[in-house]
């Protein structure tokens, strides 16, 4: 596992997402309400590219008739099929104990303790008074 | 159009070139019109100014929708949509770069979903047909030799079908015909025959594709009130169609002919022969035309395309489907750019031997279609 620097913490804005290659790797990162998640950008139904998928809300019921709509922006909605993922897990609605999405932590982390190391950050010049989004892979 | 929430903000996903050393034959891709106007040039003005003083005349029940599952945006993969505008599949850069480069396709078979096919006008239906036929020679299958369209014909109207089809016949673009699957009547009655005839004479294949609308709900009991329940009651009219082609006697007077139903599934086939088999053995004096099972036509005259596969809990059992079905009957098939697409590296989750591989993703299709 190594930790590296995807974005200045003010980049993605709530509600929005960065693509960031890292290691070969595709990886979507969200910003939801202020908190941020991470995951492999490949659906692990059929390989589509996932974090370009929808964010949308949850869809429960108690019984025909009636409805709830929570979690808004909470699940991304597949491009290709519609299969729902939690952003915060990866894991898949439809399907939660074998089909996941790859998640990976992120922290936001001041750059006076980032400076400190160990990090890799190809593209960012990284400021000591500034915050970033960091990934673990 | 892009996902409506949630910018992406940098895309740095690069071309993803085909993992796969298998060159496919892709049983269904749909191409699309930008605007309906694409097809002015191949019209008469006379139909320009008909269109726009009268319109269309489609039998459409929902005002301003489609009976056609939209779990999506023109029922498409949210990422299909060309940078350059226009509607999913409407951009052949774009289709050759997301389908044909992306998985090795050696050919696509194009099916176009707006159509004249179902257009109560008759003439302008057939005006529509040959304007679309036109249409897909130029810009699609002329610029890109992988791409192979079906002639597109008034089904309602056989005379300007088989006048249509024999416009076309013997062309190498064009390798099958295309009817609407929602017809008027059941597709083996004998008004459609004129076509089948024409169809067996050209040895093209009869491409049949869930389309059109007949102003009647798929279902024998109405409108179903979900997307989920249409989009699987659509494979069973097409179960119905087949059906109808078998015990109709179409097969018997066109031996040759050859019918492909695509986007319907597969699985049902054993089951439906099964019974079909265990009525005629019943009913035999009912249909003395019928010289064989029906589950014998279902295996010599019609074939299936594979999309969208279904995905039972234990992958094994959809061998063993396949086994029943026939290894020689199954056509793999993507449906780019639809929602529900099949990747073809993903499609089966089960192993293949090579052999099996070389049948589904190429060697029925090459036969079927007489590609070379």
């Amino acid at each position: 596992m190594a930790r590296h620097i995807v974005a200045d913490a003010g980049e993605i804005p709530p509600g929005g997402r960065k693509l960031v290659t890292i290691r070969g790797r595709e990886i979507g990162v969200f910003n939801q309400g202020g908190e941020y998640f991470a995951l492999l950008n490949r659906c692990p139904h059929q390989g589509a590219e996932l974090c370009k998928g929808t964010l949308i809300g949850l869809a429960t019921s108690t019984g025909p008739g009636n409805f709830e709509l929570t979690r808004h922006g909470e699940m991304l909605k597949c491009p290709w099929h519609g299969w729902e993922y939690e952003i915060r897990t990866g894991q898949s609605w439809c399907d939660p104990n074998d089909i996941k999405a790859r998640a990976y932590p992120v922290t936001v982390e001041h750059g006076a303790t980032l400076v400190k190391g160990p990090y890799v950050a190809e593209t960012f010049q990284v400021e000591i008074e500034q915050d970033y989004v960091v990934i673990e892979v | 159009m892009t996902p409506e929430d949630g910018r992406t903000l940098v895309a740095e996903a690069p071309a993803n070139a085909s993992r796969s050393k298998l060159k496919l034959i892709d049983c269904d891709v749909h191409h699309a019109l930008r605007s309906s106007k694409d097809l002015y040039p191949y019209m008469a003005t006379r139909w320009h100014d008909h269109i726009a003083q009268f319109g269309r005349r489609r039998p459409v029940p929902f005002l301003a929708s489609s009976p056609y599952p939209k779990t999506a945006p023109a029922l498409s993969r949210t990422d299909s949509w060309p940078p350059n505008g226009g509607p999913p599949g409407s951009d052949l850069a774009f289709l050759q770069e997301q389908l044909l480069d992306r998985y090795n396709i050696e050919y696509g078979m194009l099916h176009l979903l707006t159509s004249g096919m179902d257009e109560r006008n008759q003439d302008l239906g057939n005006a529509l047909c040959c304007a679309i036929n036109d249409w897909q020679y130029e810009h699609w299958t002329q610029k890109d030799k992988r791409l192979k369209a079906a002639i597109v014909v008034p089904g309602e109207d056989a005379v300007a079908a088989v006048k249509e089809i024999e416009r076309w016949a013997g062309n190498p673009d064009f390798c099958q015909i295309s009817i609407v699957t929602h017809s008027i009547e059941p597709l083996g009655r004998r008004r459609y025959w004129p076509i089948y005839e024409a169809a067996q004479a050209h040895n093209l294949p009869i491409g049949l594709h869930s389309s059109g609308t007949n102003g009647h709900a798929v279902t024998s009991a109405g409108w179903c009130s979900y997307y989920v329940e249409e989009q699987h009651n659509v494979a069973l009219s097409q179960q119905n169609l087949a059906i109808s082609l078998v015990c109709e006697g179409v097969f018997e007077r066109f031996p040759a002919l050859k019918a492909v139903i695509v986007e319907a599934g597969f699985v049902w086939v054993p089951a439906v022969c099964w019974r079909l088999d265990q009525h005629w053995a019943r009913m035999r004096g009912e249909v003395p035309h019928l010289t064989k099972k029906p589950s014998e036509y279902f295996r010599s005259n019609l074939w299936y395309s594979s999309q969208p596969a279904d995905e039972p809990e234990n992958p094994q059992d959809l061998r063993q489907v396949i086994e029943w079905l026939g290894w020689d009957r199954l056509m793999f098939a993507t449906d780019y750019p639809h929602w529900d697409m099949d990747n073809p590296e993903h499609a089966f989750k089960f192993r293949m031997t090579e052999a099996e591989q070389q049948q589904v993703f190429a060697g029925n299709a090459r036969a079927v279609y007489g590609l070379a």
